[in-house]
């Protein structure tokens, strides 16, 4: 029988020639991603709950501090120190404020075919490379640490047929925020998402990104995108070579398979308090919101500044309205710095940030207090997520977060 | 087979991570300073309320959101006893048996459970409630073995000999 690309991934690091959905696998990890979010939590517990701790393969580890950068508190500060101290006694790569971990997990240590853990749900971003990242917590997270290794359970696959081209003012954003309204919140709950066909050689790196990493609000345990051009080449610009391409067998058995017209895709708002309260975003026109968000690793790559800066240049942020724009990492800072676009965001009266997770997790920058509503290109917009638990978050592309930003009212760009 | 009654709490579908515990009290020293915080967004009193051996009820998806895991943590903390709900995302589900917090998929109980009544659970056995009998499918050995250890840290001990 075939396999999909996440049972060929699952096999080959349980060294196994085939699995099957329902398999319970030991495998080997070959990437662990830990942020500022729990970290300090697995290192507790290595320090004390442990009689011979020991890490089993430093060189598979990356620590990324990208929660609360630069620090904002005497606790947060703390956590930070015990994570710094810890990965410089034992030689783990470590990142302070260069940017949000998936980000710069995509920009410099991802590799299709491998299986990837990270203490942080949005791992199943690196799908967009061809690689199985997963999300654990940070007990998992240890166990692997510490053995090299973990258990799976062999996912069932979903496999999303991506035909057509999105239509002009229409975004990656858009097209994943429609496919998680159709399944549901829970709708790949358990399971692996695969995207494939002619639609998807159509969206760039930055837009494969976008939509692996908001899988998990469906309850994906991972994305998985097919490896073509496109990919190998924003590989071989960072220097970086594939571990393994798989592809899925042609009698792979998925558990559903959907064809998604990209044609037929509409800009989309993701309305309180779930990612799957999808509309048209026309239907939310005219609410009024007190701060807007460019960033995030969903969101906050350069291809989403240019969008937002083509829009706002020659404009305004509404008075009554904050407008954060925050790089997802440095090197995208950079390059929007060079490129004039953070100007043209500051000359609009937007403030910018250092790249880093900011109030896509409601802890630090920004976050909104009681009765306010923020527009978001962040991953989540449960109660309470940015800020005050009376508060409101809306979800949408790049385009309509700007474009809400200068109206001080929900609005698509097309409305400007 | 273990057996043990508690009072429920009901909840809904989709209990999210950033209900169960907000970012905001996540840079709290303990999982015990975070205790009076847990549910606050839907159900501020809720935490306070909360009994050693509760029983909670909640509808699909339940703990669907972030890798936190203060959030089983802090479950597991307020002294529920275990977790009935029509589905959990997968995330949760694995901090919540690595932390040794008891996790039972049913999707009858919702229907005929209200806030205050007793249930008795049989563990991989049977939810009763008013005299009547629920089904309920076995965890794998894997899993028991982990929860009955009281968390995967404690299991993998427990395997090695040091306890």
């Amino acid at each position: 029988m075939g396999m999909t690309i996440a049972e060929k991934i699952i096999a080959a690091a349980a060294g196994v020639e085939a699995v099957k959905p329902g398999d319970i696998h030991t495998v080997e990890v070959d990437q662990m991603m830990s942020n500022d979010g729990t970290t300090h939590l697995t290192i507790d517990m290595y320090n004390q709950k442990l009689d011979n701790p020991h890490i089993a393969d430093v060189k598979k580890l990356v620590w990324i501090v990208d929660h609360n950068v630069p620090a904002d508190s005497p606790k947060t500060a703390a956590s930070h120190k015990k994570m710094r101290d810890f990965a410089r006694e034992h030689g783990i790569t470590y990142y302070e404020g260069q940017g949000v971990c998936h980000q710069i997990m995509m920009e410099n240590h991802v590799r299709p075919g491998e299986l990837i853990f990270g203490a942080d749900s949005h791992t199943c971003a690196y799908g967009a490379l061809g690689a199985f990242g997963t999300g654990v917590g940070c007990t998992d997270y240890l166990y692997a640490m510490v053995t090299g290794k973990s258990w799976l359970l062999v996912p069932e696959t979903l496999k999303f047929n991506l035909v057509g081209r999105l239509p002009q003012g229409v975004y990656a954003r858009d097209l994943i925020l429609t496919i998680i309204g159709k399944i549901g919140a829970n709708g790949a709950n358990y399971k692996a998402m695969e995207f494939g066909g002619a639609g998807l050689s159509t969206l760039t790196m930055s837009d494969r990104i976008s939509m692996c990493n908001l899988c998990v609000e469906a309850g994906a345990k991972t994305a998985l995108m097919e490896v073509d051009d496109v990919a190998l080449s924003y590989l071989k610009e960072r220097g970086r070579t594939p571990k393994h391409i798989f592809k899925s067998d042609g009698d792979a058995v998925f558990a559903q398979e959907y064809t998604i017209d990209l044609s037929t895709i509409k800009p989309i708002v993701a309305k309180p308090h779930f990612v799957d309260n999808v509309v048209d975003a026309k239907e939310c026109a005219g609410t009024k919101i007190d701060e807007a968000f460019l960033g995030s690793c969903n969101n906050g790559r350069l291809e989403d500044l240019r969008v937002g800066a083509a829009l706002i240049k020659g404009r305004k942020v509404h008075p009554l309205v904050r407008f954060l724009v925050v790089p997802a990492s440095n090197e995208v800072y950079q390059e929007a710095l060079k490129e004039g676009l953070l100007q043209t965001f500051m000359e609009a009266g937007a403030i910018v940030m250092n790249a880093n997770c900011s109030v896509c997790w409601g802890s630090c920058q920004g976050v909104i207090g009681e009765g306010e509503t923020l527009i978001s290109t962040g991953t989540r917009n449960f109660k309470g997520r940015a800020g005050h638990a009376d508060s409101f978050v809306y979800l949408a592309s790049a385009a309509t977060v700007t474009a809400s930003a200068i109206k001080g009212e929900i609005a698509t760009a097309d409305m400007l | 087979m273990e057996k043990f009654t508690g009072t429920v709490w009901v909840l809904g579908d989709d209990i999210d991570t950033d209900i169960i515990i907000p970012t905001e009290y996540l840079a709290l020293k303990t999982v015990q300073d975070m205790k009076p915080y847990a549910f606050s967004p839907l159900r501020p009193e809720l935490a306070g309320k909360i009994q050693e051996g509760d029983i909670l009820v909640a509808g699909k998806n339940f703990g669907c959101g972030s890798s936190r895991e203060q959030a089983p943590e802090v479950i597991k903390a307020l002294g529920i006893r275990c977790i009935i709900a029509r589905s959990y995302a997968r995330i949760f589900f694995r901090n919540a048996i690595n932390n040794g917090l008891l996790l039972i998929e049913n999707d009858r109980v919702q229907e005929v459970v209200a806030e205050g009544d007793q249930i008795t659970v049989t563990v991989n056995q049977a939810i009763s409630h008013n005299g009547k009998d629920y089904p309920i499918v076995s965890l794998p050995e894997n899993l028991v073995g982990i929860i009955k250890a009281g968390g995967l840290v404690k299991a993998m001990r427990k395997l090695n000999g040091l306890d």
